[in-house]
C-alpha cells in the first residue's frame, strides 16, 4: 500500500532544509507518495513531516536529512514512536488552541490543488456569492466587522460601499501583499499555502463592486509567493474560476501579479499604486481616496492579502458566524506572529482578545535563548515597543490603541535582556531614513536628525522631534516612526545612559 | 559590450502592460543582471515617458542596480526580528568572511553584500541569502561554512 507522507513547501520550512528530507523520504525503499503540503504555520517544528495514518496524520519535526535513518529504522512509516514525534497533527496544543478561519486549509492541503481546495470548503463562498447581488455581498462584509488586516483596521464593508457606489467604466481590486513588516509573515503564508484562498476574496472582491481586474502587489522579497501565485491563477482560470465567464454567470475577473522592487513605503496604499502604474513609490496626498480615485485614476479597492483571504469564509459561513468571534470593535480573528527570540515561532490565528502575555509565554513558550524577556515589539517597525510589565493587555485595536502601540499587522517580536534599546531606537530612525518617499521633510531630514540625535545623548530634542514627524507627516511612515523610538526612551531610560 | 538587441526585445514584452515598467526592469536585471545605462533610452522610447522619469524609477527602488553586482549576491536581514537574534553580530562576522562591507562589491568582482529588510522568516531568525537561497537561524559559524572560499 501506497504511504502518504506530507512534507511542506513554504519559505520557512524550505529554508530549514525541507527539499533535502523530502528528497532523502523519496529514496526510502517502500512505496511512497510525498504531497508537498503548505505549513501549518508552527515554523519550530519545520520542516514538519507527516505521515498518513488509520489514526490520521501523525507528525515528526524539526526532520533533517541525519534523521531520516533513524525515523525510518524507529517504524516511522506507520506513525512509531520517536524522539521527534509530535503525536497526531490535529493534537498539538499549539495548533488544537488556535481558532481557525482563514488559515483552516494550511498546512492541510496540496496549494495547487484545486480539488483539495474545494473538497475543503473552497469557492462555497464564491459559490453563494454568485447568487447575491454586489449590493448584499458588500452588506454581508460590513456585517461581519471585517476590519482591514494590514495595520489601519479600517472597516472593510464601508470602503468596498465606496467603490460599489463610484461610477466608473473600470474598476479595480488591488491586493496589497507588500508585507514589509519585521516579524510578519501570515501574508506569505497565506499565499504559499492556500492560494486559492486568496484568488477567491479577490474574486468576491470584484464581484462586489463590479471590478473586471484584481493586482496582487507582491514583494520582491518573496519569489516563492509568486511562483505559486502564478500557478495557482493558471489553475484557477483552467477551471472556470477566472476570466470572462467565471462558474457559467456571465460575471468577468482576471488576477495579475505584480513585483515590487525593495521599498518599505511601497506598502503605503497610495504608494502602491504609483509604483504599480510604474513610477517611483511616492505617497500621494489624499483626498482624493483612492476608493474613488485609485489605480490608472480609476475607483479601486485595496486590501490586504487577510482582510481579502478573510472574505471567503464570510461568504461561506455567514457574517454572523465570523462577527461572533473576536471582543468590542475587534471582529473575527487575526493572525498573530510570534518571531524574534522566541522558543516556539510561528502563526497563530486567534479571535481578538487574547493577552499578549498569553500569547508569548503560552504559544511561544518563552524566548529562544532562554534568557529574559526584555520587550516585545508589536505591529511592525513603526509599533510600539512593550515591557513585560504591560502583558496583560489584550490583543485588540481598541487596548493598544489606549496605550499608544499598535497591533498592526498582528507581528509579535520579541527580545531578550540583551537587548539594548537605545540601538533599537536608532535603529528606527535609521530605517525612516532608508525607507522615506522623500516627499515631506519631518520623514526625509526628521529620521536622520533623530539618528544623529540619539548618537549625541540630546534626549529632549529627540523627543521634541518626535513630536515635530508625529504632527507634521503626510503618512505613517514619518507619523509613527516616533512610537517605537518615544517607548523604547519611556520604558528604558537605562539604556540611553550608556 | 551591452546586447542592446536583446535589450530592445525584452522592453517590448512589457510596453503594451498598463504601468509595466517595474516589470521591465527586473526583466532587464534579471536577464543582464542589472539595467545597464544604455538601456535607459529604450525604455524611455518604449514606454513614452523621459529618460529622468525612467531613471528616477530605477534609482528610487533598492533592488535596481545599473552596474554589475558580484558573481554571488549574499544578503542579510537586518530587520528587527533578525537584530533580536543577533543579526548585528552575524553582519558582522559575515563581512569579516567576505572583507568587504554591507553595500559593497568584492573588488575580484566575486561577491555582493546587501542588507534586506525582511524576509517574512522572522519566527527562525536571523535569515541570510546566497543567491536567492535562503538559510534560516544563520550562527556566525553557519556563515563561515556556507560561504566557505568565497572571501577575496
Ligand atoms: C509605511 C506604510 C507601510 C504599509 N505597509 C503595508 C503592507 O505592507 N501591507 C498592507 O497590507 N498594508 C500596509 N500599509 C497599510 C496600507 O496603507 C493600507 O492601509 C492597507 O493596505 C489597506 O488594506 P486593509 O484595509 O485591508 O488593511 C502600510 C502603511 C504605511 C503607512
Ligand atoms: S511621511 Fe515619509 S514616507 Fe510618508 S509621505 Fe512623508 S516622506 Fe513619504
Ligand atoms: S526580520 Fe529578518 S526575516 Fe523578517
Amino acid at each position: 500500500m501506497t504511504i502518504t507522507i506530507y512534507i511542506p513547501r513554504d519559505t520557512a520550512s524550505i529554508s530549514l532544509g525541507a527539499d533535502d528530507v523530502a528528497k532523502k523520504i523519496a529514496e526510502l525503499p517502500e512505496d511512497i507518495k510525498i504531497v508537498r503540503n503548505g505549513t501549518w504555520g508552527m515554523t519550530y517544528l519545520e520542516p514538519l513531516v507527516e505521515v498518513e495514518t488509520e489514526k490520521g496524520r501523525v507528525a515528526y519535526g524539526p526532520v533533517t536529512v541525519s534523521d531520516v535513518d533513524g525515523l525510518y529504522k524507529a517504524g516511522f512509516l506507520s506513525g512509531a514512536d520517536h524522539p521527534l514525534c509530535q503525536g497526531l497533527t490535529q493534537e498539538i496544543d499549539y495548533l488544537k488552541n488556535q481558532e481557525r478561519l482563514t488559515y483552516a486549509r494550511c498546512g492541510l492541503i496540496d496549494p495547487l490543488s484545486i480539488e483539495d481546495y474545494k473538497n475543503n470548503g473552497g469557492y462555497a463562498g464564491l459559490k453563494n456569492a454568485l447568487e447575491k447581488s454586489s449590493q448584499e455581498i458588500v452588506d454581508d462584509v460590513t456585517t461581519s466587522g471585517l476590519r482591514g488586516r494590514g495595520g489601519a483596521a479600517f472597516p472593510t464593508g464601508i470602503k468596498w460601499n465606496t467603490v460599489l457606489a463610484a461610477e466608473a467604466d473600470q474598476k479595480y481590486i488591488c491586493c496589497n501583499a507588500d508585507e514589509g513588516d519585521s516579524g510578519t509573515f501570515s501574508d506569505r503564508i497565506l499565499m504559499e499555502c492556500d492560494p486559492f484562498c486568496l484568488i477567491e476574496g479577490m474574486t468576491i472582491a470584484g464581484l462586489a463592486v463590479n471590478a473586471t481586474m484584481g493586482y496582487i502587489y507582491l514583494r520582491s522579497e518573496y519569489p516563492l509567493a509568486k511562483e505559486i501565485l502564478n500557478d495557482a491563477i493558471r489553475i484557477a482560470g483552467q477551471n472556470g474560476y477566472l476570466g470572462s465567464d467565471i462558474q457559467g454567470s456571465g460575471k468577468e475577473f482576471n488576477i495579475e501579479v505584480r513585483i515590487g522592487a525593495g521599498s518599505y513605503v511601497c506598502g503605503e496604499e497610495t504608494a502602491m499604486l504609483e509604483s504599480l502604474e510604474g513610477k517611483r513609490g511616492m505617497v500621494r496626498a489624499k483626498p482624493p481616496l483612492p476608493a474613488h480615485v485609485g489605480l490608472f485614476g480609476k475607483p479601486t479597492v485595496i486590501n490586504n492579502v487577510l482582510t481579502l483571504g478573510s472574505v471567503p469564509v464570510i461568504m461561506e459561513k455567514g457574517a454572523d458566524y465570523y462577527k461572533d468571534f473576536g471582543i468590542g470593535k475587534s471582529r473575527g480573528t487575526i493572525a498573530f506572529q510570534l518571531a524574534g527570540n522566541v522558543k516556539c515561532g510561528g502563526l497563530i490565528e486567534k479571535a481578538f482578545g487574547i493577552t499578549l502575555g498569553d500569547m508569548i509565554n503560552e504559544f511561544g513558550s518563552g524566548t529562544f535563548t532562554g534568557k529574559n524577556i526584555k520587550a516585545v515589539q508589536v505591529g511592525g517597525p513603526l509599533g510600539a515597543y512593550i515591557p513585560p510589565e504591560q502583558f496583560d493587555m489584550p490583543l485588540d485595536y481598541e487596548a493598544f490603541q489606549e496605550a499608544h502601540a499598535v497591533l498592526g499587522h498582528g507581528g509579535i517580536v520579541v527580545f531578550d535582556e540583551t537587548a539594548n534599546m537605545k540601538d533599537q531606537a536608532k535603529f528606527a530612525f535609521d530605517f525612516c531614513a532608508i525607507e522615506s518617499c522623500g516627499k515631506c521633510t519631518p520623514c526625509r531630514i526628521g529620521s536622520t536628525r533623530g539618528s544623529e540625535l540619539i548618537e549625541r545623548g540630546d534626549f529632549k530634542l529627540m523627543m521634541e522631534l518626535c513630536d515635530l514627524m508625529d504632527t507634521s507627516s503626510l503618512c505613517a511612515m514619518g507619523g509613527m516612526t516616533p512610537i517605537p523610538a518615544k517607548s523604547a526612551f519611556e520604558h528604558w531610560p537605562e539604556d540611553f545612559k550608556k | 559590450m551591452v546586447d542592446l538587441d536583446k535589450a530592445q526585445e525584452i522592453i517590448a514584452e512589457y510596453t503594451s502592460l498598463p504601468g509595466g515598467v517595474l516589470e521591465c526592469l527586473h526583466g532587464l536585471q534579471g536577464v543582464f543582471g542589472y539595467v545597464p545605462k544604455e538601456t535607459i533610452d529604450l525604455i524611455a522610447d518604449g514606454f513614452n515617458i523621459s529618460r529622468a522619469e525612467v531613471y528616477g524609477v530605477i534609482s528610487y527602488y533598492h533592488d535596481f542596480r545599473t552596474s554589475p553586482a558580484g558573481r554571488k549576491i549574499v544578503r542579510i536581514c537586518q530587520a528587527e526580528a533578525c537584530q533580536a537574534m543577533g543579526s548585528r553580530e552575524l553582519t558582522e562576522r559575515v563581512e569579516e568572511i567576505l572583507g568587504i562591507q554591507t553595500g559593497k562589491t568584492s573588488e575580484n568582482g566575486d561577491v555582493t553584500l546587501e542588507a534586506v529588510y525582511c524576509f517574512g522568516n522572522c519566527a527562525i531568525s536571523p535569515n541570510l541569502e546566497i543567491d536567492g537561497k535562503l538559510h534560516a537561524r544563520v550562527t556566525g559559524e553557519k556563515a563561515a561554512e556556507l560561504l566557505k572560499g568565497e572571501n577575496a
